[in-house]
């Protein structure tokens, strides 16, 4: 046994790393959720907001990290929809609007479909240039943004009336896989303009970093798909008593990955007890300086 | 004058930040930088293409090893720009049904959405998922227990591993919540080397970093640092 697992072949971690996502997500593995302070606090700010505020929906990711950040982009589509709240979104990311198109048609015109664009919601898509785009749009959105992503004139989207800057949104809910992202939000519009409101839900990567800014700048983060889950069951403890069963599932996709999650844990920590093992015991014989 | 003009952009529009944000009234300046700097940024996307047509025609022209995912790259490249610029099998927007470009270039059915549905979102999320196999693999390869500072970090990695999980509420279910030892259950465990230790470190390399970023900053403006130009030679 010694030998097999010192010169273990890694095709063998890849198969076992294979099985301990692929069971859980076939059997449909789920586990109970106890959401901590800080998706509390993310549930808490937009609960705060009164129908027919503003939010600035900021979907800084791509299908990269879709896996990871679809579950909380459709939680808070689902949840400032049914608030009634008018949700702008945009992007940082060049393949962001997609993200943001797959929530529309998934979330507002399945399950929202009085919601009308241009009056209830509305994509303002991608603008390069980063954390630039913040410090622009913070104070003069229409120096940036002269059409929607569909290219129809901001002057035709009635919900666009009277908006000048990002400072008149009632909160900014940014999700964000990287550059640009949360940092940039936190760094260009949060920190210069303190009255702004920002929550976040990120990656598992980056979350660490973001810490530092948690409760002033950042005072909710929603950390990789343990936060999503979180807040989706805050979301639908609250709200989700009238969706059909068929199409609760697309709001429980944190939950529902949270158990391939907690096997690849356990497997990467098995993997690392055993893998010390092996090395202890090669020390005690020798082979090992 | 190759070097003089940039290093003259560098400092003005340097500058002109720092001033914009310290000045209130001058904040009109900042502005209008920044989207000097959003339409250089938009106009980057056609360097960065001609700068991928150059490095993979060359590599094709001299056969060097693996040229073949470079006509692969460049086909996949030349196709997506030809069918998103084009716009083929876009409807007008229905506001402006004269304007024939003017419709939505990611409408469903379209070319582009074939492409980005069924090629690049696959094919994104695939590389992205495969990280979890390479982690196994390197956790087993090299995360070892040979000194305290590593047996602190496995202890760490272990906490946070089983507290962003059931499995770290399950194991600690038996302390109650009411009792003293509340803050030994995992996801408590989690919760403070994440809030405490965690942002303590981070906060320590975030100043670190801005004080770095300001004095490079400084630096480049005032043109003392000039590697960013380069060496001059083609």
């Amino acid at each position: 046994m010694y030998e097999f697992l010192k010169n273990l072949d890694r095709r063998w971690i890849f198969m076992l790393m294979l099985l301990a996502v692929a069971i859980p997500i076939l059997f449909e593995l789920t586990f109970p959720e106890k959401p901590t302070g800080l998706a509390q606090a993310v549930f808490d700010e937009i609960e705060a907001l009164d129908p027919g505020d503003k939010v600035l929906m900021a979907w800084d990711f791509d299908p990269a990290s879709e896996g990871e950040l679809g579950p909380m982009a459709t939680a808070f589509t689902y949840h400032c929809a049914t608030k009634g709240l008018k949700l702008y979104y945009m992007s940082l990311w060049p393949v962001g609007p997609q993200m943001v198109d797959d929530n529309i048609a998934n979330v507002i015109k399945t399950d929202f479909p009085d919601l009308v664009y241009g009056v209830d919601y509305v994509n303002l898509g991608y603008k390069s240039g980063n954390e630039a785009v913040i410090k622009v749009i913070i104070t003069d959105i229409r120096g940036l943004y002269t059409t929607d992503a569909k290219g129809t004139s901001i002057r035709d989207i009635p919900m666009m009336q009277g908006i000048e800057n990002i400072q008149q949104m009632d909160l900014i809910i940014n999700i964000s896989a990287g550059y640009a992202g949360t940092t940039e939000w936190v760094l260009f519009a949060v920190t210069p303009y303190p009255d702004i409101r920002l929550v976040a839900g990120v990656t598992g990567v980056q979350a660490p970093l973001l810490y530092p800014y948690i409760p002033e700048q950042l005072p909710g983060l929603l950390g990789a798909i343990k936060g999503a889950a979180e807040y989706e069951k805050l979301v639908m403890d609250a709200y989700g008593g009238d969706i059909p069963p068929e199409r609760k599932n697309k709001y429980l996709k944190g939950k529902l990955r949270m158990g391939p999650q907690l096997i690849a844990h356990v497997l990467i920590i098995v993997l690392i007890i055993v893998a010390n093992l092996v090395y202890f015991t090669g020390k005690r014989r020798g082979e090992v300086s | 004058m190759k070097r003089l003009i940039p290093l003259w952009i560098t400092a003005v529009a340097g500058i002109v930040l720092i001033i914009s944000y310290f000045i209130p009234p001058l904040q009109g300046w900042g502005e209008d930088a920044a989207i000097w700097f959003d339409v250089l940024a938009g106009i980057a996307f056609i360097l960065g293409g001609g700068n991928i047509l150059k490095i993979h025609l060359k590599k094709i022209s001299d056969r060097v090893p693996g040229w073949g995912f470079s006509v692969i790259l460049l086909a996949a490249f030349l196709l997506t720009l030809f069918i998103g610029l084009s716009k083929i099998g876009v409807h007008p927007n229905p506001l402006y049904p004269t304007y024939a470009w003017s419709g939505y270039y990611r409408q469903n059915g379209t070319p582009f959405w074939w492409l980005y549905e069924y090629a690049f979102k696959p094919l994104t999320a695939s590389m992205f998922a495969m990280l979890a196999f390479y982690i196994a693999s390197a956790a087993f390869r090299a995360f070892r227990a040979k000194n305290i500072e590593a047996i602190l970090l496995l202890g760490t990695a272990f906490i946070i591993l089983l507290g962003r999980t059931f499995a770290g509420v399950w194991l600690t279910s038996w302390i109650p919540d009411d009792s003293g030892f509340a803050g030994l259950k995992i996801e408590n465990l989690t919760v403070y080397i994440m809030q405490v230790f965690n942002t303590a470190g981070s906060r320590a390399i975030i100043i670190g970093i801005a004080l770095g970023i300001a004095s490079t900053s400084l630096k480049v403006i005032m043109g003392v640092d000039r590697s960013w130009l380069g060496s001059g030679e083609e």
